[in-house]
């Protein structure tokens, strides 16, 4: 086969997979695991021949018109470079790891076909995005991911929190997909095309007559999609859908989009350093903000939501300084890392029955009940925190490079502001990410008090899914020499500088929160707290929904406990009560939108109610006020109702021998 | 014999039988009433087939027949309505229709949701009329 036909199975077979599993899972529950895992399986193996084929050479292209569409033809169109090939990859590894994992961790739940069906159709369309080379295909496949993410969001649509949260996600994604269309229209307009090989090479001869407002129409559907401020708040409310589809959807795959689209269409971007610049202040509040609020959560699962935040914020960062390659390189390793970081969350929320990080503070020996997830999650954690030699170092360092790279003037046409903005915020936050995977760490793994309790032990799926993924955070780092041929050639070692700043400030970052967490935990023994799921022996996915559930009655909040034992709360002092919620950025958006639109719902139901409906019933009482008076002469008696049709028949004679006489 | 003398017998016949559909309470006698104004009818419808067939070359005499017709319509007619009125005595212990006004408009119901109730009340009146009916 010939490899785009290779490339054109890779997003089909998932999407073949989902149908087969909708049409099929009531009546043969038995294909319904098949049917998730194996399309998928497929998909990765094509994926990683493609790779294997392109290997970061020339770009493939190939492109068939289906059928004219007027002014700007919209073709089906392959463009896979280096990039596409290698977060194909990266997407098919996640959904299958997920898909394992999902047979075990929703092993009894009676909507999994439906949601395997979901998964599937969703990396499908993931797929389709990464090499797609035309933007109205890409947009399909950019839609079709919402409406899945809403969809799985809500998978326990059992609880009002899962209710609200979908539609949140959905709409707060909207909200930055009604620009990002109009943006993407108004490049094919400049441009007079929508393929991108087509789009790029107007941009290299300058052909684009508005590159600053473009990019920014654009900037505002990546930053809902990416879950950059200020369009990220659906991403920690979105923590109320599974933890295996947090980890594909809201970690490693779908709110990467964002930052791939970018990375595609860089050129775009650079051609504005206004919209370079924006993008800079952007991943910088993200990634500052986003690392605060995570030290000051409760929920483990929102704890990681906000480092997904701050991760995407720099890969946001990479690109304002216009380096792609360390954006997509940071892309990679955090994907296979934070997908890890969420399964493992899923196997501790099963083994705690808990979600709460104050009550597993106060569990001894949870690490010995689940020993593959404490291992592979410490593995995780220091990438996160991007500790050497494993792989969030490279990627890290690769970024803060660029940022340093362009600080220092070495950069064409690139303000040199951005480059100082993304390198400061990327060092604080680097000491950020130091201070809560330390605090995560400590919370989830190191608790003292009453022993863990025993819910059993994980099925083989979801622990063997751990170990696979530990691989690559492990192992990817020793990929940055050959990888630099992938993307733009660009050296991706990391710089002696920044690295030993980074690497510093995320050791004292996490040194200080041991400080602080040695201080504290002796409170812990005085404020006992925990609750402890109602149905240990059920699945996962059900401990899950039900701890979710009982967040809120048990501690007050979804997002923060009253904990003082919190290492958080000692580190961030005065800050910690705005951190918990997120910066009250919620509240802000209430009542700047929410509340109006409330009113003018109010109004109109009010103008429905009260105004339209008066003339309606105004014009219904005058046949009312008739039929009325005419019912007096229904008074039952046959005989006057004869009598009448006597006086009725004289009349018609009468007057009918009148007529017919003349007279 | 001329036409008038059975053309007035036949329009003093119904007249008599229009009061008494009009004026009689027992429904036995509305009944009888009908009868006379149906043969009022079939005089007429004979009178008139003769005085015309008198002129005519050739006739089918369709009055006379029609006649019969009448004649076997107003017997189905009858055997009907007496059974009616016997259920009707059998229930209500009365055949007089002065009585017997469920198809009156109540003055309540005024506006669609009173008419459902007024409906509702009718439906339940035969409801339980039909019940009766059924035990009788």
């Amino acid at each position: 086969m010939t490899t785009t036909t290779l490339a054109v199975l890779v997003p089909l077979l998932p999407f073949l997979g989902a149908a087969a599993g909708l049409l099929l899972g009531r009546t043969a529950p038995g294909f319904v695991r098949p049917l998730a895992v194996l399309p998928t399986l497929a998909a990765f193996v094509l994926a990683v021949l493609v790779a294997l084929r392109q290997g970061g050479g020339r770009s493939i292209d190939a492109a068939t018109e289906l059928t004219p569409t007027g002014s700007v033809p919209i073709e089906l169109a392959l463009h896979i470079d280096g990039f596409a090939a290698l977060v194909a990859v990266l997407v098919g590894l996640v959904a299958t790891c997920v898909q394992i994992y999902s047979t075990g961790y929703l092993r009894d739940d009676a909507r999994y076909p439906s949601y395997a069906a979901l998964v599937s159709l969703f990396t499908s369309a993931m797929l389709l995005v990464v090499y797609s080379g035309d933007l109205m295909v890409l947009l399909v496949g950019w839609e079709i991911m919402g409406i899945c993410s809403y969809f799985l969001v809500g998978h326990y649509w059992e609880t009002p929190e899962a209710r609200a949260a979908s539609i949140k996600a959905f709409l707060v994604t909207k909200l930055g997909d009604v620009p990002f269309l109009i943006g993407i229209f108004a490049l094919a307009v400049d441009a007079g095309s929508f393929r991108i090989t087509t789009v790029l090479g107007a941009v290299a001869s300058g052909g684009l007559d508005h590159p600053t407002l473009i990019a920014l129409l654009l900037l505002a559907g990546v930053a809902g999609k990416s879950a950059q401020f200020p369009l990220h708040t659906w991403l920690p409310d979105a923590m109320a859908g599974p933890t295996p589809v947090s980890a594909l959807i809201h970690a490693a795959t779908m709110v990467a989009a964002g930052v791939y689209f970018i990375a595609r269409l860089l050129p775009v971007f650079a051609a504005s350093s206004a919209a370079l610049l924006v993008m800079a202040v952007m991943a910088a509040v993200t990634m500052l903000g986003s690392g605060l609020a995570a030290l000051a959560q409760d929920d483990i699962k929102r704890v990681l939501a906000y480092s997904t935040i701050g991760q995407l914020g720099y890969m946001t960062g990479a690109l304002a300084v216009g380096d792609r390659g360390a954006a997509v390189f940071h892309l990679l390793s955090h994907g296979a890392f934070k997908a890890l970081l969420f399964l493992a969350a899923g196997v501790i929320i099963h083994a705690a029955g808990t979600n709460s990080l104050a009550a597993t503070s106060r569990m001894k020996g949870l690490r010995d009940r689940v020993p593959d997830a404490y291992w592979t999650m410490t593995v995780a954690l220091l990438a996160l925190a991007a500790i050497p030699p494993f792989s969030g170092f490279f990627t890290k360092e690769a970024v803060l490079g660029a940022a340093e790279h362009v600080a220092t003037g070495h950069a064409e046409g690139i303000p040199g502001a951005a480059g100082w903005i993304v390198l400061v915020t990327g060092l604080l936050t680097a000491l950020l990410t130091g201070a809560y995977a330390m605090r995560l760490w400590l919370l989830a793994f190191h608790g003292r008090g009453a022993e863990a309790p025993d819910h059993g032990k994980q099925p083989l799926a979801m622990n063997a899914v751990l170990w696979l993924l530990a691989v690559p955070s492990l192992a990817f780092g020793l990929a940055t020499g050959a990888l630099s041929d992938w993307f733009d050639g660009r050296d991706l070692t990391p710089t002696l500088t920044t690295s030993v700043l980074g690497t510093g400030l995320a050791l004292v970052g996490g040194l200080v929160t041991y400080g602080a967490w040695k201080h504290t935990t002796a409170l812990a023994a005085r404020v006992p707290m925990g609750a402890v799921a109602a149905h240990p022996e059920g699945d996962a996915a059900q401990v899950e929904a039900e701890a979710l559930a009982s967040h809120a009655p048990a501690y007050g909040d979804v997002a923060a406990a009253p904990d003082p034992a919190d290492p958080g709360r000692l580190l961030l002092g005065p800050l910690h009560r705005h951190a918990a919620v997120g910066f009250h950025l919620d509240a802000v958006y209430t009542t700047l939108f929410v509340r109006p639109v409330q009113a003018g719902a109010s109004l109109v139901r009010f103008l429905d109610r009260e105004v339209v409906d008066t003339y309606v019933h105004g014009a219904g009482a005058v046949p009312r006020l008739l039929g009325a008076a005419v019912r007096r002469a229904q008074t039952g008696n046959v005989q006057t109702y004869v009598s009448a049709l006597l006086a009725g028949t004289v009349v018609l004679a009468v007057a009918a021998v009148l007529v017919a006489t003349g007279a | 014999m001329h036409l008038t003398y059975p053309a007035v017998l036949s329009a003093l016949l119904f007249c008599t039988g229009l009061y008494g559909v009009l004026a009689r309470r027992n429904a036995i006698l509305v009944l009888m009433s009908v009868e006379l104004m149906l043969n009022a009818v079939n005089l007429n419808l004979v009178a008139f087939d003769v005085w015309l067939s008198r002129a005519a070359e050739e006739t089918l005499h369709s009055g006379q027949a029609l006649t019969l017709f009448t004649i076997a319509i107003a017997a189905a007619e009858i055997g009907i309505g007496l059974a009616i009125v016997l259920a009707v005595y059998r229930n209500r212990g009365t055949s007089d229709i002065d009585k017997l006004r469920d198809t009156a408009e109540g003055p309540d119901s005024d506006g669609p949701d009173s008419d459902g109730r007024g409906t509702d009340g009718l439906d339940s009146e035969a409801l339980a009329a039909q019940k009766a009916e059924a035990t009788a």
